[in-house]
């Protein structure tokens, strides 16, 4: 029992950690719980789907269609990210202020509200799909009803529940600050996700290494610790990280940093306090658009 | 605002393109013939449970599932993951690592599936 627990606690973890920056980067938009919880419902179908097709998979690709395909899910989601950071940076002021005006007429946000449900679905869909391979075993292994029953409600639980609580902590953060905050954590995360697929990338070859191992921290913090695992999910951190690793994880932070300003510089001269956005709706309409254009 | 849209687009293309170019660039190169390493997986444990290989030297390990359940075989040492699905054979690249030891598992039988690689 406490092995099905472990493996589900682990993969449930993973991807609650990124469904909680999502869920806390998207506060204050209009229907953001449907579109996350949408988010779920999808990631968990296609979580059913590649599990049943991993033969399919696994098979393609001269034997490294998994790992082309993690990191195609993987970088799909950085590019979502990075949409949302770079629209972010030119209306976490806007955001704010209809944080602190309950009435405001929230038009905006949306479309990257959509955008991020798609990071959602595919953070449920890839460690759901584990968790499924893994919970298919068991079943045809005849392993005792009892330890799934138990594992997988405790397992589950504990992963959102840390997920919560991350959420609650994130919450103290002070409206100024929030979207600010939350803009980075998604930054790092991206930086982290892209880190992973080149990982996935060197290990069926498709790319160097760079260096197999540049340092080696695990004496510090191990990845295979809870601690170290929450790290690798919010920032990418690696105990031995490859250099081709370090390279994705530098070029994704370094783009979304310029892509971040470049947008900011362009749209949002002064601060939020002197610039009331919510009131002015053809500001908001227009922006809308040209996300949808 | 067009103009901005296009400075979104063309940041995030250019991070994927550099990306691709990087795979297409450098994949070709090394499929050259490197050191191959069998495991087999059998109840839920590896055989050999250790394997020497040699340090500094990229090399493949061809792990087989002989079992009837999904496997996973993974390291945080060397980190690789890698889902074994029953009765199919799958190819991990690792390395070049320095000397040591370095341990795997099966992620979804950690209590049985243990094994190291002794790098020398």
């Amino acid at each position: 029992m406490l092995g099905v627990a472990l493996l589900v606690f682990r993969e449930v973890l993973e991807a609650a950690l990124i469904v909680t920056v999502v869920a806390a980067a998207t506060r204050g938009v209009p229907h953001r719980r449907i579109f996350i919880g949408g988010g779920i419902a999808l990631g968990m179908i296609g979580a059913g789907l590649v599990a049943l097709g991993m033969n399919f998979i696994e098979g393609s690709l001269g034997g490294s269609g998994e790992e082309l395909f993690e990191a195609s899910v993987l970088l799909t989601a950085v590019v979502m990210i990075g949409w949302h950071v770079t629209w972010m940076s030119s209306h976490g002021n806007e955001m704010a202020q209809r944080l602190r005006s309950v009435s405001a007429s929230i038009k905006a946000g949306s479309s990257s509200v959509a955008i991020l449900l798609v990071v959602v679905a595919l953070a449920v869909m890839r460690e759901g799909s584990e968790i499924a391979l893994f919970l298919f075993g068991l079943a045809a292994g005849g392993a005792g009803q009892r330890d799934l029953l138990a594992g997988v409600p405790v397992g589950l639980a504990g992963g959102v529940t840390l997920g919560f609580v991350l959420y609650l902590g994130l919450l103290r953060i002070p409206v100024r600050h929030f979207f600010r905050a939350t803009n980075w954590m998604l930054v790092l995360l991206a930086a982290g996700l892209s880190s992973s697929a080149a990982a996935y990338l060197i290990q069926a070859n498709w790319l160097p290494a760079l260096g197999s191992q540049l340092w080696n921290t695990s004496w510090l913090l191990s990845n295979s610790s809870l601690p170290g695992q929450a790290l690798h999910v919010l920032v990418g951190y690696e105990a031995r990280p490859a250099g081709m690793q370090l390279v994705f994880w530098t070029i994704t932070f370094g783009a979304f940093l310029i892509a971040m300003r470049a947008t900011a510089m362009r749209r949002v001269p002064s601060t939020p306090e002197r610039y009331p956005r919510q009131t002015s709706p053809p500001d908001g309409r227009s922006s809308t658009l040209d996300l949808q254009s | 605002m067009n103009r901005t849209y296009l400075l979104r687009s063309f940041v995030l293309m250019g991070l994927v393109g550099a990306m691709g170019a990087h795979a297409d660039a450098f994949g070709a190169s090394l499929t050259q013939a490197m050191p191959e390493y069998k495991l087999v997986i059998r109840n839920h444990q590896f055989t050999p449970s250790a394997l020497k290989v040699p340090a500094n030297t990229k090399f493949k390990v061809l792990v087989s599932n002989q079992d009837s359940t999904p496997s996973e075989f993974e390291s945080s040492d060397f980190s690789r993951e890698k889902i074994v699905l029953p009765g199919s054979t799958v190819t991990v690249f690792i390395g070049p690592l320095g000397k040591g030891q370095y341990k795997f598992f099966d992620d979804f039988h950690q209590s049985t599936g243990n094994g190291v690689l002794i790098v020398e």
